[in-house]
């Protein structure tokens, strides 16, 4: 902005210039306005971007929230011999024993569905731990030890209250059961039973909704669940889904009512899974803690027990094959092109190529890698090598371009001060005027490199997009990398697995943004007045 | 083994290096004048070590494997030999996986056990005399070059001439990748026209890549009509650029024309996150936020809106590339000669009507370079599309269907599938030439169409 752009902004209310006739003030009144109007158009669309990056990022933050914690049971197990050999540690049935713990917890637990609805609420991953611990030493088989057990992804959502969200309302008055096990009625005051149904759907007839298509509502008592059926005027039906130890009444502040809005038909955990987690509740052993395995576990197809940290190595390699390679060649053909190029048919032809190669799409240089390393060259598919190699030459243009305008920054006068000392042109080139351009250098590198990290649809074309539980071990490894990850997230239908894409792109973008922050610093901190 | 190779390499490189720069300063003593420094006395030695064992890796690399490869099939007995190409490759992938793995070679038939041994052998046997050669070949560029070094010897003007190729063959790189591209994209096209013919792919209007296993299946016929992709993938790009051209245009006027520096500085770093976010992120915003978002939205007026409208993918593709076209136009504008603004203000007309009647049309040529660029921008990108709109070619105007696009075909025809020589595979080569040439003409209008303009005010 000008000096004479500045002052009209800060003129007061300017007069009506000579002329006062109506007409003229009005003219003049309507162009203002329409001045006033432009502005506030421009300064809309500048909010607008802002907003829609602000909508963005909380979207993105507050779906990856639950990913961050996760829930296990603090369990006594008994390691014991008929599970696991203790010649054979390895080959143990370590899930049964976890199982046995667990059922434990439960002995009036007898029938095989309600044994099946049990085990469920494990993880498949839930003995990992256990096993690596016996291995690693045998002389446990046959003590008891304590473990953290982890629970399946919808269990898990549930305990923290991230899916199918429950209701639960303390019991106010007394509450009787008619037996222990089977179908059973709960006698209870109308004014109470109004009390723990209050804000649930009601039927057509004023009944509230009960069916496996609407809400669910237990009752929790006596150290057991009863799912209700129906509920009318005080006097409910139900079935038992953990026994009740007695069939005493309740007094009111020792059970409760659990309402579940979320209809059985649309959510992953059933009603039965949901009465053995509120009793886990009740007995204090489910723990939520922080979720360190989510950054050292590798992919899984289990949504609680994926990780990231195979795609973060995948990056990581993929990363160092793209910079060793794009920053050398990046570099001297910029100095190339700005230094020494002749003025010729192949410098012109050099310039036009490396201008049009920074707008070719990305997938293009995919498809590139699939033809030419994959199938002309044979190298490995889904390596980090030929990811990095691909990645290389789609940055490649974005560093020669940031090279050259870093060193066509630096004042001939260097240049030219050097050479008149006695240096070749080389020598002044090498020796004083890269190290001057190595900061723009560097930011323009760093911008690259953020381009390369969060680029996926070329590294599809290479096969990156196996499952691949393993954490790869070197660029010629089969590997995945971040971005690939939250897109072969993305994909998969289970809510857990909706956190942990939110929660990838939370880190994926954490080192963006550090990226590009570190760009931002050394431009900063390196910026010269000549 | 390379890594020894390379090792090696290392090591006689370094030897060259400090014995040459110890001869050339050696050669100084008393004060003469040596042509050049020791340094390049030392990196010529160093480069005539280097050069050759490199180009001796590479040429063993180039030749060896399939020496070891035929004799390793040569020991297999006659009824084990492959016959054609595929069976040639997967009976190879058993013998090398077996040679690789022990426990994979104990699963093995005893033929293909012996073989991996053969392999195993001549593969050691090809490393370490690779090796070997690595090793004369540097001890002889090591001999060759240390009784150059003289006093008059042009050490200097050798390694600089060297830099120099060095230098010009980074350069090249470019220029080969383009080649790359080119080649490898007709070529694997050229193989999918010749089974299917090009007016057909141009002008055909059904898309349906499923070829029919029987020939009574229905809705797999295995055509590869371009058109609805071409109506997909332009429907997406128009409702990007609805939302992109405006807003982007809007706000690089209020950063050139109307924005304190104070707002400049905090705004355009936000921008530039935006600009830096990765495809795959708004992939997922559009796929799990806006789709159902807008899914909704059409249900509350009564509309019946696709799960994967294109509605919603161009949205999304628009916000992403607002940072875009903002920051190109803002070049532009900001090349506008002053004088030309100075002149207008001093004519009495308001900065708006300044903007509008003098600055747009001067920088008319640069914005509609920087909305081809970002169209072509549009066309180009993936993950959006991939993520959040749809398969079917339906060839269909209607924003609230869905439709798919040239990216997602090509990612769709590729992933996941290993029969690289079907008609199928092959398409999505001849997609991605088209794709190719397209953003090419419009990058290379865009550029001229600037550089113009540039000359026109420089």
């Amino acid at each position: 902005m000008t000096d004479i752009a500045a002052k009209f902004d800060r003129l007061p209310q300017p007069r009506p210039m000579g002329s006062s006739d109506v007409g003229s003030q009005k003219r003049l009144a309507a162009r203002r306005r329409a001045d006033a109007r432009f502005r506030a158009y421009g300064l809309t669309a500048i909010l607008l971007a802002i907003l829609f990056l602000a909508l963005i990022v909380i979207d993105i933050t507050i779906k990856a929230i639950p990913a961050f914690m996760q829930s296990k049971l603090n369990l006594e197990v008994p390691v014991a011999a008929e599970f696991v050999n203790l010649s054979t540690p390895q080959t143990g049935d370590y899930d049964a024993v976890v199982r046995s713990a667990l059922r434990g917890l439960f002995p009036n637990v007898k029938s095989r569905p309600e044994k099946k609805a049990l085990d469920s609420i494990l993880s498949s991953g839930a003995a990992n731990d256990l096993r690596k611990r016996v291995v690693a030493d045998p002389s446990l088989i046959g003590q008891k030890l304590p473990i953290r057990a982890l629970l399946s992804s919808d269990a898990d959502l549930y305990a923290r209250g991230v899916t199918a969200s429950s209701t639960t309302v303390p019991g106010t008055s007394l509450l009787k059961p008619s037996a222990t096990t089977g179908i059973i009625t709960l006698e209870l005051p109308p004014e109470a039973l109004a009390a723990a149904v209050k804000g649930m759907a009601k039927t057509a007839d004023g009944a509230v909704a009960l069916s496996t298509a609407s809400s669910s509502l237990f009752a929790v008592l006596n150290g057991g669940v009863v799912k209700m059926t129906s509920a009318v005027d005080g006097k409910i039906e139900g079935e038992v889904y953990a026994e009740l130890a007695s069939a005493d009444a309740a007094p009111a502040g020792t059970w409760r009512t659990v309402q579940v809005a979320t209809p059985e038909t649309s959510r992953k955990i059933t009603d039965k899974q949901i009465a053995f987690v509120e009793l886990l509740k009740d007995k204090g052993v489910i723990e939520s803690n922080f979720n360190f395995e989510f950054f050292t576990g590798g992919d899984s197809r289990e949504p609680e027990l994926a990780g990231i940290l195979g795609g973060l190595m995948g990056t990581a390699y993929t990363m160092l094959v793209t910079l060793s390679l794009c920053l050398p060649i990046g570099v001297a053909a910029a100095i190339y092109l700005e230094e020494f190029a002749p003025r010729n048919r192949l410098s012109d032809l050099i310039e036009v190529n490396i201008n049009n190669l920074a707008a070719v799409p990305s997938i293009v240089f995919g498809l590139l890698g699939l033809a030419v390393f994959l199938n002309v060259f044979g190298m490995p598919r889904s390596s980090p090598l030929v990811g990095g190699l691909v990645l290389a030459l789609l940055v490649l243009p974005t560093i020669i371009i940031a090279s050259r305008a870093a060193l066509k920054a630096v004042p001939p006068s260097i240049r030219e001060a050097a050479i008149g000392m006695g240096a070749t042109p080389q020598q002044a080139i090498f020796h004083h005027v890269l190290p001057v351009a190595m900061p723009g250098i560097l930011t323009g590198t760093i911008i690259g490199m953020a381009h390369a990290l969060g680029e996926t649809a070329p590294l599809l074309m290479i096969g990156m997009v196996a499952f691949i539980a393993d954490v790869p071990s070197g660029t010629t490894d089969a590997a995945t990398v971040l971005p690939v990850q939250i897109f072969l997230w993305s994909d998969l239908p289970e809510s857990g697995f909706q956190s942990k894409t939110a929660a990838a792109i939370l880190v994926l973008l954490a080192f963006l943004i550090t990226m590009n922050g570190l760009a931002i610093w050394l431009r900063k901190k390196f910026e010269r007045r000549w | 083994m390379s890594g020894f190779y390379f090792i090696l390499l290392f090591a006689m490189t370094l030897g060259g290096y400090l014995l040459g720069r110890s001869r050339g300063g050696a050669l100084r003593v008393g004060g003469t004048k040596a042509h050049s420094l020791p340094v390049y006395h030392g990196s010529y030695v160093a480069l005539a070590a280097a050069i050759p064992m490199l180009i001796a890796y590479f040429a063993w690399a180039a030749v060896a494997p399939q020496f070891v490869e035929s004799s390793a099939l040569g020991s297999l007995p006659a009824a084990l030999q492959p016959v054609d190409e595929l069976s040639r490759s997967s009976v190879l992938r058993d013998i090398s996986n077996a040679a690789s793995d022990a426990g994979l070679a104990a699963q093995a038939k005893p033929e293909i056990q012996r073989a991996a041994e053969v392999m195993s052998t001549w593969q050691s046997a090809s490393d370490w005399m690779r090796l070997a050669l690595g090793f004369c070949l540097g001890l002889a560029g090591l001999a060759w070059s240390l009784p150059k070094l003289t006093l008059k010897f042009r050490a200097r003007t050798l390694v600089e001439k060297a830099v120099l190729g060095f230098l010009l063959a980074c350069s090249v790189v470019a220029v080969l990748t383009t080649v790359g591209i080119v080649l490898s994209l007709l070529f694997e096209s050229l193989r999918f026209f010749a089974q299917y013919p090009w007016y057909d792919f141009l002008f055909g209007t059904q898309w349906s890549p499923q070829i029919a296993m029987r020939s009574d299946q229905v809705g797999q016929s295995g055509a590869f009509g371009f058109l609805p992709i071409l109506g997909g993938t332009l429907l997406i790009t128009v409702i990007a650029m609805l939302v992109a051209a405006p807003v982007g245009l809007l706000s690089a006027i209020y950063m050139a024309e109307y924005a304190s520096p104070r707002f400049r500085n905090i705004t355009k770093p936000v921008l530039e996150i935006l600009a830096g976010v990765p495809t795959v992120v708004f992939g997922f915003f559009a796929a799990l936020t806006v789709a159902p978002l807008v899914r909704s939205a059409g249900a509350y007026v009564g509309l019946d809106v696709a799960s994967e409208s294109a509605l919603a993918a161009g949205l999304v593709m628009g916000v992403m590339i607002i940072p875009f076209v903002s920051s190109l136009s803002d070049d532009v504008i900001n090349a506008v000669p002053q004088s030309l603004r100075d002149g207008s203000y001093a004519l009495g007309s308001t900065k708006s009507e300044t903007i509008k009647r003098v600055v747009l049309p001067a920088a008319f040529a640069g914005i509609v370079s920087a909305m081809m660029l970002a169209v072509s921008r549009a066309i180009g990108e993936t993950m959006i599309v991939v993520m959040a709109a749809g398969l079917a070619g339906n060839l269909t105007f209607n924003p609230l269907d869905a439709v798919t696009t040239i990216t997602v075909q090509i990612k769709t025809l590729l992933v996941g599938d290993q029969e690289f020589d079907s008609v199928k595979t092959l398409s999505a080569f001849a997609l991605g030439l088209v794709l190719f040439f397209f953003t090419l003409m419009l990058n290379t209008i865009a550029l001229r169409l600037v550089r113009k303009y540039r000359e026109q005010y420089d």
